[in-house]
């Protein structure tokens, strides 16, 4: 029996600083009318965590969604630099997506819904079995593959969705704000494991929120947007000497942090009135 | 492992009630209803008695009791065809259900052309078309077939067009994502979805198949050795030996239990792990 080996992730310093996704001059228009985003151009490195941060109907979502291939765009490119691209110009097995709801089969258990993007790949059950256990407990959900969805409480179910989308071990993750169902509590502690993750995996993630908090607790770099039409507003890493740990949270860094967002946001928002 | 999840809840949750306490339930839930049947057939026989009434009027419960055993020879024979033409109608409806449900969802244009004829062919009363099928069909038995597939084959197929169509938007997107194919999508994401509102046809169709077998046993008139316990239940009535259509009309509603327990228990099988509509509610 062969067991299945993700390929191994680069290891930090290695694919970082390359260009990984390259949006140009994106335009998307709805079959609406709806300019959801006008002239937007992004680029994101290998191994940094970007927080795509403003008002609803910024087209934040709609951005993630395009990178991600769900939907096509009325204008401009997206390229791939570092990465092998498929017949449909998406970096196969590259990218992951994080939705915000859980978005569970139901009757799969935790085990069939994290192995499901290693099943769709044509890889049995058993040779997948490892590479699913491992990944599961790097969620802490490795006592619970034989649950089903309803079992578990919120916060769970969103380690599932996380699990789900690590398993085949992607360069890019993104992530539609996928905590922001949850409670205060559930949210800080899946804050801290995304954390996590990115630092030991070296993966790149791309996190759309509305919370400014959560944006400058996450990320090294903050995309601020503004809304009708979608457009970049701001775009600026957030430097800090210090690790994120539960001390961050009371540091004056992250107050500072805050404010410098939050200035950014408020930006945002007062230049659509009128 | 699902008891190491509700294991953290327990603590909290007032005690489950001991084996004995959960046994006694089950008996009272088995034996009252028991019980109400058993008082309203001994009222039945006591009116009967008390008021002298004809059997070819009302036959009492021992009267219909007795045709079941001395009729059983010309009743079973019957019974067994209306169970067959009855079954073969849902396992006809249920592969054709569901084809043409799969089918139908392929693309809008396939829908809109062809979902208006299903619908005229599910608001026709059955009952009118049943003449043109006698003339068609080779058999009667073919007719009667015909009939109960038609009446049964409907509720299949719009719960599972509906079934597919419900599909969560958010996983149909993971699927694109990850690059499934069309028959991966449609295996391990359209179907197990669809698989509660299937289950509703199927205890639908179950129900209206063993009514369309005898309708349309009434309709197409059958008589002789091939026919199904609706021919029996009419010629009882011609000979006014009433017992015997009670005795018929018995067998028809015990088949008709069967069905529905069958189809429940089917449903419950598939269902119970994950479907809301097959779980307790917790509180």
């Amino acid at each position: 029996m062969t067991t299945y080996q993700a390929p191994l992730m680069p290891a930090p310093g290695d694919s970082r600083r390359r260009p990984l996704v390259v949006m140009r001059n994106v335009s998307k228009q709805f079959s609406s009318g709806t300019l959801a985003l006008s002239d937007m151009s992004l680029t994101v490195e290998g191994g940094e965590f970007v927080s795509l941060l403003g008002p609803s109907g910024c087209g934040k979502s709609t951005a993630l969604r395009i990178i991600a291939g769900l939907g096509d765009v009325s204008a401009g490119t997206i390229d791939w630099p570092s990465s092998r691209i498929n017949s449909k110009g998406l970096p196969e097995g590259d990218i992951s997506f994080v939705f915000q709801e859980p978005t569970l089969m139901p009757w799969q258990t935790v085990f069939g819904n994290v192995y499901l993007p290693l099943k769709l790949r044509g890889i049995s059950k058993s040779a997948a079995r490892d590479e699913i256990m491992k990944t599961l407990s790097t969620v802490g959900l490795q006592d619970f593959a034989d649950a089903y969805p309803r079992e578990l409480s919120g916060g769970m179910k969103m380690r599932v969705s996380i699990a789900r989308a690590l398993v085949t071990r992607p360069k890019l993750l993104l992530m539609d704000e996928p905590f922001a169902a949850l409670d205060e509590i559930t949210r800080q502690k899946l804050n801290d494991d995304v954390l996590r993750l990115w630092r030991e995996t070296g993966i790149t993630v791309i996190f759309v929120t509305h919370s400014v908090f959560e944006s400058a607790y996450l990320s090294n770099r903050i995309v601020v947007m503004k809304a009708r039409p979608g457009r970049v507003h701001a775009d600026f890493p957030l430097k800090t000497s210090m690790s994120r740990d539960a001390h961050y949270r009371t540091s004056e860094d992250y107050r500072r942090a805050c404010e410098k967002v939050s200035t950014m946001l408020l930006e945002a928002i007062g230049g659509e009135e009128h | 492992m699902a008891d190491t999840v509700s294991g953290g809840q327990s603590a909290f949750a007032p005690p489950k009630p001991g084996f004995f306490g959960r046994n006694r339930d089950t008996i009272l839930r088995t034996l009252i209803p028991i019980g109400v049947v058993i008082c309203l057939i001994l009222l039945w026989q006591l009116i009967i008695t008390v008021n002298g009434i004809p059997q070819y009027i009302l036959p009492g419960p021992l009267a219909v009791a007795g045709s079941l055993y001395n009729d059983w020879g010309t009743l079973w024979p019957a019974l067994w065809v209306t169970t067959q033409i009855t079954m073969q109608a849902l396992a006809l409806a249920l592969i054709g259900g569901v084809g043409i449900a799969i089918f139908l969802v392929q693309s809008k244009w396939i829908e809109t052309a062809f979902y208006p004829i299903t619908v005229i062919l599910q608001v026709t009363p059955i009952v009118a078309i049943a003449p043109l099928i006698l003339i068609y069909a080779p058999t009667t038995q073919v007719a009667l077939l015909i009939c109960a597939f038609l009446v049964a084959f409907f509720p299949i197929l719009s719960n599972m067009v509906q079934g597919l169509k419900s599909v969560d938007h958010n996983l149909l997107n993971l699927y694109d994502l990850y690059g499934a194919s069309r028959w991966q999508t449609l295996l391990y994401l359209k179907l197990p979805s669809s698989l509660p509102y299937f289950m509703t046809g199927l205890r639908i169709g179950g129900g209206l198949a063993l009514i369309a077998a005898v309708v349309a046993e009434f309709a197409a008139g059958s008589a002789g050795a091939g026919s199904g316990l609706a021919f029996r239940l009419l010629e009882s009535q011609y000979r006014l030996n009433i017992p015997r259509l009670f005795a018929a009309l018995v067998l028809l509603s015990l088949l008709g239990v069967v069905i529905f327990a069958i189809t429940s228990f089917i449903s419950w099988f598939f269902l119970h792990r994950w479907h809301e509509s097959s779980l307790k509610r917790e509180n």
